[in-house]
């Protein structure tokens, strides 16, 4: 067996395989900018939230619609959405804090998910819905996962501005420009449009991973915002394709392929990346005087 | 009481109040045009909320605040422990071309204009060649120099600042302070709340005192009395529920020779005012 054929041949030969990269490229087009902006705002676990808050919504329109793409994306962007607005409500007209307004949230639609496939679905569907199955991504997936990518691009340009202004300097975008919270929501409807777009391919609970893992580790190798966030959709399409293989070859589930392959790049970039990784920490250390 | 031209700021009865609870109640009065006025106070006398109010980010519980008819109509805010990302991204530059927010907004383009006028800015701070340093490695007088760069970029008629020299090494206070000076002599309005009286007394002509409620408000000379001082810390006491040996001795804060020992010591802004700080925290 030739390299090519390891490498290459299973995208060449299978037209899944090449639909799953596809797919995959088009995740990471969009994941790569809303992960480095979410990982810059400290609300890396918000993602996770919202990924978990997902779930009931999509198991609705499993319920309905069955293993129907179209109503489960709209059940899940519905609960996703509907979990972003009324946490931020209860963050803005109480004294609890985002985070905490969050969790209780995602927690009530995670129970509720759970709740709804196990006492209308099977085993399989749970573990359909929870891990996805990036091999089944047909043309109407391809096609979700497209529109989200280029809207998601479109829309980061229009308030890219005010966006990293709001995680620099919030009290100045306060001062000068009163939207500060509408650009908030309009960057969360991003999130749970992005992890709507995942959970087909990689499941609710992985499709996050793939957002976050490759902005985390960008961290360690570039400064610039913009370089972050191209740095990142190229991780995140690089695990995309190196998972796909890996699941190909060692027959092993495509998405935590994946997802594991982003971690080890991950962990990778903490030990030995060129910017404030333990290794350049520990360099710094030896070479400074004592 | 109407926007007359020569007031920048006018205050009409106006009570601020969180959650319910006022901050600064019954406080008339007038900044006017051109005025360069400090705020002080004992701590938790409600400066930093009427800032707020007057930068429009808080809406008076009662009363009226107009700001009417800037040079340029904007009002520059800068805040106190501003919440701002330190690590973030963003080099020198970047920064200070916020400042012109009001022109390019969400998607305009920083001309070469703006941008020369922000390396001006840069360069009134003293901190020519730091463009394209990321602020992640300036100090924190640095930062503080790169913000009112950002000030100055803003133009605007009226500037608040909220403790802008809380945190800044000695020789930047100075630098800062003549900064403020010469903001006056351009025309802007501008009211700084600060701790440290000999610098009050030194660059500020104007001063209102406060204590909840106002004290004194007037020529600086006037204000900085020690008969107005004991007052606005009685009165603070009363608000705030304080009991007295939670504060130095009045005298101490209103004599200056003992203010300037204290600097000797510590080369920050107000040692006594911070004082009551932290008894301000041990009680609650």
């Amino acid at each position: 067996m030739t390299l090519y054929d390891l490498v290459f041949g299973p995208f060449a030969e299978f037209g899944f395989m090449r639909r799953a990269l596809v797919g995959c490229m088009a995740l990471a087009l969009g994941g790569g900018p809303v992960g480095t902006l979410l990982v810059l705002r400290r609300m890396s676990l918000m993602g996770d939230a919202l990924s978990h808050a997902v779930l009931p919504g999509a198991a609705l329109g499993f319920i309905f619609g069955g293993l129907s793409l179209p109503a489960m994306s709209t059940g899940g962007a519905a609960a996703g959405l509907a979990v972003a607005l009324l946490s931020g409500l209860v963050t803005r007209l109480t004294p609890l804090r985002e985070d905490a307004s969050f969790a209780a949230f995602y927690l009530i639609s995670l129970a509720l998910g759970v709740l709804l496939v196990s006492t209308h679905g099977s085993n399989l569907d749970l573990l359909h819905l929870l891990f996805g199955s990036i091999l089944s991504v047909n043309d109407t997936a391809l096609i979700l996962i497209g529109v989200v990518a280029t809207i998601t691009l479109l829309t980061l340009a229009a308030i890219w501005r005010p966006l990293v202004v709001e995680c620099f300097d919030p009290g100045f975008l306060r001062a000068v420009d009163g939207r500060g919270g509408l650009v908030h929501t309009i960057f969360l409807a991003l999130v749970v449009l992005n992890l709507v777009a995942g959970f087909q391919a990689l499941g609710t609970l992985m499709a996050v991973g793939l957002m976050m893992l490759p902005a985390a580790a960008a961290r360690f190798w570039v400064r610039e915002l913009c370089t972050l966030s191209a740095a990142s959709s190229a991780l995140g399409f690089a695990s995309g394709f190196l998972g796909l293989l890996l699941s190909y070859h060692l027959d092993l589930p495509s998405g935590p392929s994946i997802v594991l392959v982003a971690g080890i790049a991950y962990v990778i970039s903490v030990l030995v990346g060129p910017r404030a990784s333990l290794r350049t920490l520990r360099l710094r250390r030896r070479w400074s005087p004592s | 009481m109407n926007g007359s031209p020569d007031r920048a700021v006018v205050l009409d009865n106006v009570t601020l109040a969180y959650d319910g609870n006022p901050a600064v109640r019954n406080l008339s009065g007038a900044f006017i045009r051109g005025s360069l006025t400090a705020i002080v106070g004992p701590n938790g006398s409600g400066k930093s909320t009427l800032m707020k109010g007057m930068a429009g980010l808080l809406r008076p519980a009662a009363g009226l605040i107009r700001s009417a008819g800037q040079v340029g109509g904007t009002i520059a805010y800068l805040p106190q422990h501003a919440e701002i990302e330190r690590g973030f991204p963003i080099s020198v530059l970047q920064t200070v071309l916020l400042g012109h927010w009001r022109r390019i907004g969400w998607t305009g383009g920083a001309t070469r204009k703006l941008r020369e006028r922000a390396q001006q800015a840069l360069a009134a701070v003293g901190l020519e060649g730091f463009e394209r340093r990321p602020v992640e490695t300036l100090s924190a007088g640095q930062f503080q120099r790169v913000l009112f760069a950002r000030l100055i970029a803003q133009d605007a008629g009226l500037i608040l600042l909220d403790e802008p020299l809380a945190a800044v090494d000695w020789r930047t206070s100075e630098d800062l302070l003549r900064l403020i000076a010469s903001w006056q002599q351009e025309g802007r309005t501008v009211a700084a709340v600060l701790h440290d009286l000999d610098q009050v007394r030194a660059y500020f002509p104007e001063t209102l005192l406060l204590a909840c409620e106002p004290v004194a408000w007037g020529p600086t000379r006037d204000v900085l009395m020690p008969r107005n001082l004991r007052r606005a810390r009685r009165v603070a006491e009363t608000w705030s529920g304080n009991a007295g040996h939670h504060w130095t001795d009045p005298e101490s804060w209103a004599t200056p020779a003992l203010q300037r020992d204290h600097r000797v010591i510590e080369n920050k802004s107000g040692p006594l005012w911070q004082d009551g700080v932290g008894s301000d925290r041990s009680v609650r």
